[in-house]
Parts: structure tokens; sequence; C-alpha cells
């Protein structure tokens, strides 16, 4: 089992309030993603399930029993951090083990273990070599295969990723996920990067100042996010935000359209604007636009646009995916 | 940083760093020489030690006079228990300090009641022994009393923010040692107050002055606030996600101090111990005052050669080759250890 509830979990450093209140219900396999700007209290919470942070209020249940107190090891709990933190003294098989010797088990009950998490991870040659003689995603793998030899209820990654350049991040982004469907574990997995978030969960936290802003699948925050925050967060290129008197067409203070909702058409289009810039992407082409009264925004052209900087253009949004946001910045439905 | 020289300042650099490095050794190159020399060329001036004979004389005049052993293993002895012993007190200190700081004291009484609380009660303690005629009747008593400064004091101590704590154990090494040196004898000389015959213990027959009970807990203190410093800026550098992951994994504290924090940290703590060890062999002071026989060390066996009857300079220069040699050998061979140990913090 692996269910982690947070009941009005909160968090202050003295005066400054980190998390003001949060409650969230992470079923049994679910892969969870935490995710919003650095500052928003994402680790802090995931800290706090860890119980590396203390609470200053609120209650956290693991598989329904309460551990708000509880020692971080007997939460059932691993956790993988940004910095591998591995231990730098012993060797690799000993860093594996380390856990498994600390609850207690004989080296007998240990070797096969550690045997198979390497296996499992492709460790097995490195086994006796220090983290120091490791490259940084092999020492990656060493601290995942760290928490997987405990036979955790749940695992915990504390931006595992961003320490490792970007094409081994696929790979290991790639392999998480594999990972996640072999062990069938609860995965809680802090992020800023939220094509991380959108490619890996079940569902998604997006966090900001604290407050847990939505809660949902990849494809819900994307089709219909609550707040402004969450539908410019999710998404690549970033929405465009509209305001002003086309904003007061639809009735809105502000209004939302993706880069990829945008048509450009030949003739009259709803908005006129001059290309600023392209970038080609070879399978797309972004074109940063500067449409008057509109404003500056981006829009997604399939394929290569032939169009180049100082072209006119015509564009039409897709109606039904205009996102209109009130005052507080919150969705109108 | 690229800092383009002339031969002109190189060759400047060069000499003046040759004549302050002369000048620095001239002391310890006289003594060695002069160890070498019979007493009468050792003291006549003008010196000429060049055309003066060599012998090894006064080697063997000390070594018949006073036992170099027994005065090398009893700095062995106190050198190396203080230091050990300062480790276990330091490592702790160190940890604590380094990963979970305190940042603001734990409460606010301001600075003048706890000058009035400690003070008092210290008073208050001084005057019940004075009219005890300094002599508590009862063991139990003298502890009470004893308890009476030393509780406020550690209360206070305990309440401080980490960095008032670390400035405060700083700073008593900022005291001129003489200040302490008449009460340490006393609690030294008398096993402060609570000497007396109990009956079931005779505390008189346990003075601490001349023993190792006494010499290795003082010089351990002495050190105590150096190697804390030394320890809490090395751990200060390691990061402290090891030791999260350490507690993930299921550490206790015990676990967490020596199978994880311990081994990472060896460099740290090998050359705070080396410097400590270097420390604890050259202290003088208290070992001058406070021992004569039994527990005195080499400085002690120097100071022989320098009595009131006149110097003897030949002999003292070759009992201070005695009692240094050892010492640097181990400096010499773990120079690199001292500077990395002395210099860790200062670079990141």
């Amino acid at each position: 089992m692996g269910t982690i509830q947070l009941k009005k979990v909160r968090k202050a450093f003295g005066e400054s309030i980190i998390i003001p209140g949060a409650d969230l219900d992470i079923k049994h396999g679910e892969f969870i993603v935490f995710v919003g700007p650095s500052g928003c209290g994402k680790s802090t919470l995931l800290r706090m399930i860890a119980g590396l942070e203390d609470l200053t209020s609120g209650e956290i249940l693991i598989d329904g029993k309460d551990c708000s107190d509880a020692a971080p090891a007997s939460r059932g709990l691993s956790m993988v951090f940004q910095s591998y933190a591995l231990y730098p003294h012993m060797s690799v098989r000993n860093n594996i083990a380390f856990g498994l010797k600390m609850a207690g088990e004989t080296p007998e009950q240990i070797a096969p273990k550690v045997a198979k998490a390497a296996e499992t991870l492709n460790l097995t040659e490195y086994l006796d070599r220090k983290p120091g003689q490791l490259s940084g995603g092999q020492r990656q793998r060493v601290a995942i295969g760290r928490a997987i030899v405990r036979n955790p209820s749940g695992f915990l990654f504390d931006e595992p990723l961003s320490n490792l350049d970007a094409a081994l991040r696929v790979n290991m982004r790639i392999f998480i996920m594999q990972l996640h469907k072999d062990l069938g574990a609860t995965m809680v997995y802090v992020t800023h990067d939220q094509v991380e978030a959108m490619t890996m969960a079940d569902r998604i936290v997006v966090l900001n100042r604290g407050n847990i802003e939505q809660v949902g699948s990849p494809l819900e925050l994307y089709n219909k996010p609550n707040s402004k925050f969450v539908a410019g967060f999710i998404g690549s290129p970033k929405m465009n935000f509209i305001e002003g008197s086309i904003a007061a067409k639809h009735k809105a203070k502000t209004i939302g359209v993706r880069p990829e909702h945008i048509d450009i058409v030949s003739g009259k289009g709803e908005w006129q604007g001059k290309i600023l810039l392209t970038e080609h992407l070879g399978s797309d082409s972004f074109l940063h636009i500067d449409a008057g009264d509109a404003g500056r925004f981006v829009v997604r052209a399939p394929g290569e646009f032939a169009g180049k900087p100082g072209d006119s253009i015509s564009l039409k949004p897709d109606a039904a995916r205009i996102h209109k946001f009130d005052a507080q910045d919150l969705s109108i439905r | 940083m690229a800092l383009k020289q002339t031969t002109g300042q190189k060759i400047t650099i060069t000499i003046v760093a040759w004549v302050i490095g002369l000048l620095l050794f001239f002391p310890i190159l006289w003594t060695a020489i002069a160890a070498f020399k019979t007493e009468s060329d050792a003291y006549t001036l003008p010196q000429n030690f060049l055309t003066t004979p060599w012998t090894l004389e006064n080697f063997g005049i000390v070594q018949e006079r006073s036992d170099y052993v027994l005065y090398i293993r009893n700095t062995v002895i106190i050198a190396g228990l203080s230091t050990l012993l300062g480790l276990v007190f330091a490592v702790p200190a160190a940890w604590s300090m380094a990963f979970a700081p305190q940042s603001k004291p734990t409460n606010n009484w301001s600075g003048y009641k706890w000058l009035a609380i400690i003070f008092g009660s210290a008073g208050l303690a001084a005057l019940v022994l004075y009219f005890m005629g300094w002599h508590p009747t009862n063991f139990l008593v003298g502890i009470i009393l004893l308890l009476m400064f030393v509780v406020p004091v550690s209360a206070w101590v305990w309440t401080r923010a980490t960095k008032d704590t670390l400035l405060w154990m700083l700073s008593t090494k900022m005291m001129p040692p003489a200040g302490a040196l008449i009460s340490i004898y006393l609690l030294f000389n008398r096993n402060g107050l609570i000497y007396k015959d109990w009956g079931w213990i005779d505390l008189s027959d346990y003075n601490l002055v001349d023993s190792f009970w006494g010499m290795v807990p003082l010089v351990m203190l002495l050190n105590l606030p150096i190697i804390i410093w030394m320890l809490y800026t090395y751990f200060k550098e390691l990061p402290v996600e090891i030791l999260e992951a350490a507690r993930m994994d299921g550490a206790s504290l015990w676990n967490e101090l020596t199978q994880v924090l311990t081994p990472m940290a060896m460099p740290g703590i090998a050359s705070t111990c080396l410097l400590n060890l270097i420390l604890a062999w050259n202290e003088a002071f208290w070992s001058l005052n406070l021992t004569n026989k039994f527990a005195a060390p080499l400085s002690f066996f120097i100071s022989e050669y320098s009595s009131p009857e006149g110097q003897f300079w030949a002999k003292l220069s070759a009992a201070s080759i005695m009692a240094i040699v050892p010492i640097l050998i181990v400096g010499w061979f773990s120079q690199k250890q001292l500077v990395r140990g002395l210099t860790f913090g200062a670079v990141k």
C-alpha cells in the first residue's frame, strides 16, 4: 500500500509562512508531480512528507496512519535527492545496502537484494566503485537503487534530474516512468520543469506561493486551468494573455490563447500582425508576432513556416479554446 | 589572478622572503647549533660557531640529569589523551552547531537579568561558604554550592544562538591565562571546595596538581574552543543532504555520526587532531605552573635548564632540540593536512 494524505498541512519558519495549508489525497500507485516556480514550497512540502521537515500544524497520513511526528525511516518512504546525496566514502554496493544494514538485516539477506537492484539499474559492474568514480547519470541510478532496495511503499523524488544534461535527462525520465510501471509504487516527484510534469504525471499538483493552485491530470490542467497562473505555467511555449478591449469583447479581464490554438489564415483574420521573430524547431515553427492592440504573442505554425520577420500576417484564434479570466485571475467558465 | 612581475620585482621579493624566512628561522638555527657546542663556547661572546669544536656531550648530560623518556611519555599521554577526549566533546558539539543551528536565543531575557541571576546565585553560594568558614561541612552542600554557579551559567549558554555560543567559546581564548591561574591552582591543589576527608573517601589523597587527572582535562579544555571551531567550519562544508539521506535510510543518531559524518569528515578531523596535538605538545604555561615531576611534560623538561643559578645555554638548547624534534617530524610529514586544516572554510 502507499496512500499519502495531507490534511491542512502548514509550515512556517518563524514569521514567514511557507505553506499556509495544503490538503491532498494521493492514491496508491499514483505518479504525482509537484510543480511550480522556484520558492513555491514544493520541495518543503515533499520534505515534510519525508519527515525531514517538521509540520507547524496539520496531519500527514501514510497508509492511513498518522505519521506527522514519525521518524523519516519509519514512514516507509524512500527519497532521491537532487544532489544524489550518496555516501562518498562507501562503495556503490554499500551505498545501496546501507538502508538494509540500518534495518538490521544480515549480509546473507542483503546480498541478493543489492544484486537485484543493481541488475535493474545496470549497475552490476560498478558495485565496487566509489561514487566519485561514477558519471552523473550513474550516480543518480545509485541513488535510485538505494531507494528501491528498501522496497518502500512510496518514492519521493526531489528534482532528481536537474543536475543531468539534457540528453541524459530524457533517458532518465523514461527510465523512472518505466520503474513506476514495473514497481507499481506511489511516487511523488518534485520538479520546476513543466515538460517533466506533463510527460510523467498521473496527476499534477501546481503550487504557487505555498498554495495548491490546482490538482489534476496533465490534460485537465492543459484544457481547463483554474487560474491564469496554472494556464501560464502549463504548456510550452506559454499561453498568450491578452487584456484590454479584445478581452472585454469576451466579457473577461484577460483572455488566454495557447500558441497552438491560433491559426494563420489567408485573407482577413480576427487579428492582424507583423512577424517579429521566427524560431524553427523543424517539426514546428514559433512565430513571435506584434499584433497592435492585441499586444505581442507567440503562434505555432506546424512544420517549416516560410514567412520572414517583417511580413504581415492574419490570425484566427480557435474560439472554443479561448480561456477567460476575471479580475482575480480565476477562470470564467 | 595573473600578476605580471618584472625580473626586478621577482628578485626583490625573493630577497625579502629569504630575509624574513631567515629571521624567523634564526632562533631555531641558533638553538640547533648551540646544542652541539660546549657550555662555554655557547656562552662566549663574540660567538664563533664555525671554528669551535662540535660535541654531543650536552645530550648525554641532559639525558643523565633528567629522564627524557619520562617526559616524552608524559607529553604523549597529555597531548594524546587530551586530543582524543577533546574530539569526544567537539564532534557532537560541532555536529549540532553545523547541522541544527539555533538562529535566535530561545528566551528573550535581557543581559542584565542574566547577569543578576548568574552573579546573584554565585554570590549567594560564596556568602554561604563564607559563613561556613570556606569549607562546607557536608559533601552534598559542597556540590549544591558548586551547582549554584554552574547551572545558571550553563542555562545561559544553553539558550544562546549558535553563533553567539561559538563567539563565547572563542572569547575564552582571549582572556590572559594568568588571570585564571590562582583559581585553577587552588582548584587543583585542594580539589576545590570538596577537598576533605569525608570518611568514605579522603579527597586529600587525590591532589590534581602534578597529575594526569588534572592535566589531561585542563589541556583538553584549553584547546576545545579551537577544535570545535575547526570541526564546525569543516562540517559546515559537508552537504546536509547526505545526512538526510542517512536519516531516510533509517540511521540512528549514533549511526549517522559514526558511519556517515565521521568517515566523511575524516580529513578535517585528522588535521584538527594534528593541530591540537601540536598545541598540546607545546603547551608551557599551565604545565610549568601545575606540574613538577610525575606528570611533567617536555616544556617542564626544557625549563629545568634555565635556573636562577645561571643559564645553561648549551644544555637548554640540547633539551629544546630533544623536545621539538618529534613534533617537528610529525609536522613535516603532515604539512599538507595542516595547511588544509587551517585554511578550510577560507575558500569555497
